[in-house]
């Protein structure tokens, strides 16, 4: 009888969790589907988002997640390479820097963006500005990209390193040539990871890229995330709730596909190179 | 020797960026510090907790109530979602068959990916109109707790699938000869000896909660008042930022900065006992 009871729990809550997921995004697909048209993605904003588009704020999006990357893929690559291959784990910088990630990882994203408005927009003099809110996500995103590929190049096998040495690689080498395209899997889910964040953030980027909806025409432009539209439209626009969830059903959307592009790049990036 | 040179020529600079990362958290911490210093100076974190309220325009900040309504809520949350999560665990490890395993591992990641304004959107406009038929407003600290527990779930649910992971094949097996019922194998040696780790996944979860900021503005209705009832609206202190960083000069500034620099403090309090959990455990095995 406690068996049946207990199994009976187990596959209940299992269910329950199923069952909630698949009532979010039905919906979402329900409220936002019929929203969705070409002209929704490609126009501008009216009406402060009840009626036309979301092409600027597409843009913005895109243009912020485009910094995030640019800063945060070498710095974090780099610390990664040198805390998998060039130190001992007893380093004490290795250390130190593994402390440091550990406590950056656990910021709550609202203080990252508190961080982001005192130092990049108002002690830097970027103001609300694309760079500004990209650059605070980059600091975000930095613990877990450089956790997973630092697991990754620890995970390569060791006789790829002595394969490399027999062969009187340098390290140096041998990272660049062996290392890296073998721990390729690991990056590309490290970068994932992070696109996800970034994508879905919002709180870090209310008080430093800010809520412009125009079409940004440099990256010192404030520009619209498309979650902090989604927040705007749903809380301080009465009858903006249609757009909302079409804006919701196209954020999911695109981090499908940035995944899915961010899979298809580091393939081409590293695994050709593996080959040849 | 060219070997050796390369090398010695490229580790410099890396160990550069390295020390980067540590400036920057040290970046991070010191401009907190800088902002909230004048909160921090003036009658200090007295007024925080003296003050008889959170009203910025008279010159008194006192965030107990917000301070105990992110207390609650992040409570409530781990409530709903250590059970269940721990459930999904069981699930994941000892029941589903291995397709659905792997079906329910995905659905799980799914649920994990999914942006907090976006759960935060689906709560506003479908679970609060049905809590707001049956207690009016609606906007609640329950619906808060409900939209939290379902981000967190996944958290708890992947952290305690790995805690049990780990439980040694040769316990189970043991246990499983001497005539033990499942039931009584995860009860009795499964859950004991993954202990460590799945009060670490339930801490990890409130860290998480406590932290989020969207979901709760969105969902919770944003007044200021000790919660007294789970139908009451309330305002959590991750909110109050986003609501009242926008216009916020002066000594008001620095005190939302002071409430941010408390919140990282709660948050990595909750990540080190965690990660000390844990790490006991592993002496375990």
């Amino acid at each position: 009888m406690a068996d049946r009871l207990f199994s009976s729990a187990v596959w209940l809550s299992a269910a329950l969790v199923a069952a909630a997921l698949l009532w979010i995004v039905a919906d979402l697909a329900r409220l936002g589907l019929s929203h969705i048209s070409l002209e929704f993605i490609f126009s501008a904003p009216e009406n402060a988002g009840r009626s036309g588009g979301i092409g600027p704020i597409l843009v913005s999006t895109l243009l912020i997640i485009g910094v995030t990357l640019a800063a945060a893929l070498p710095l974090g690559l780099i610390v990664a390479v040198w805390l998998a291959e060039f130190t001992r784990r007893e380093n004490r910088l290795g250390k130190q820097i593994r402390l440091a990630l550990d406590v950056m990882a656990g910021i709550p994203s609202i203080v990252f963006g508190l961080f982001g408005n005192a130092f990049f927009s108002i002690y830097l003099g970027m103001g609300f500005s694309i760079l500004s809110g990209g650059l605070t996500l980059a600091v975000m995103i930095l613990p877990v990209f450089i956790r997973t590929c630092e697991i990754g190049l620890a995970a390569v096998d060791n006789s790829w390193r002595q394969g490399a040495q027999a062969l009187g690689m340098t390290r140096t080498s041998a990272v660049w040539h062996i290392l890296l395209p073998a721990a390729a899997p690991a990056i590309t889910a490290g970068l994932i990871l992070g696109i996800g964040r970034a994508t879905a953030e919002t709180a870090a980027l209310i008080f430093t890229s800010g809520y412009v909806d125009r079409m940004p025409e440099s990256l010192l432009d404030s520009g619209r995330a498309l979650a902090v539209h989604i927040y705007d439209l749903s809380m301080n626009v009465t009858g903006g709730d249609p757009a909302a969830h079409g804006s919701a059903l196209l954020l999911i959307t695109l981090i499908i596909i940035l995944n899915l592009l961010a899979q298809g790049f580091s393939d081409r990036w590293l695994h050709r190179r593996f080959a040849t | 020797m060219f070997r050796g040179n390369i090398d010695r020529l490229v580790e410099p600079p890396l160990r550069l960026v390295g020390f980067v990362c540590v400036a920057i958290l040290l970046l991070i911490l010191l401009f907190l510090v800088k902002e909230a210093a004048p909160v921090l100076t003036s009658g200090g974190w007295r007024m925080f907790f003296a003050d008889s309220g959170w009203y910025p325009m008279e010159g008194l900040f006192g965030i107990l109530p917000m301070l105990v309504a992110s207390l609650a809520v992040m409570l409530g949350a781990i409530v709903i979602a250590a059970p269940i999560g721990l459930g999904c665990a069981i699930f994941l490890q000892y029941y589903a068959p291995p397709v659905l395993a792997k079906l329910f591992r995905l659905l799980l990641s799914l649920l994990a990916g999914m942006p907090s304004v976006v759960l935060g959107l689906w709560g506003l406009t479908v679970l609060v109109p049905i809590i707001g038929s049956w207690q009016p407003p609606g906007t609640s600290l329950l619906a808060a707790i409900i939209v939290l527990a379902l981000m967190v779930i996944p958290t708890m649910a992947l952290a305690s699938a790995s805690a049990l992971c780990a439980v040694p094949d040769s316990l189970m097996n043991g246990a499983a000869a001497l005539g033990l019922t499942l039931r009584a194998r995860i009860c009795y040696i499964a859950i004991t000896t993954a202990g460590a780790g799945i009060r670490s996944a339930a801490l990890l979860s409130m860290a998480r909660a406590i932290g989020e900021t969207m979901v709760v503005l969105m969902v919770a209705g944003n007044v200021v008042q000790y919660p007294s009832g789970l139908f009451e609206p309330v305002r959590v202190l991750t909110a109050n930022i986003a609501l009242e960083m926008a216009y916020a000069t002066d000594l008001h500034r620095a005190s939302l900065f002071a409430s941010g620099l408390l919140l990282t403090l709660i948050v990595l309090a909750l990540a080190w006992v965690a990660a000390r959990s844990s790490g006991s455990s592993k002496q375990y095995g």
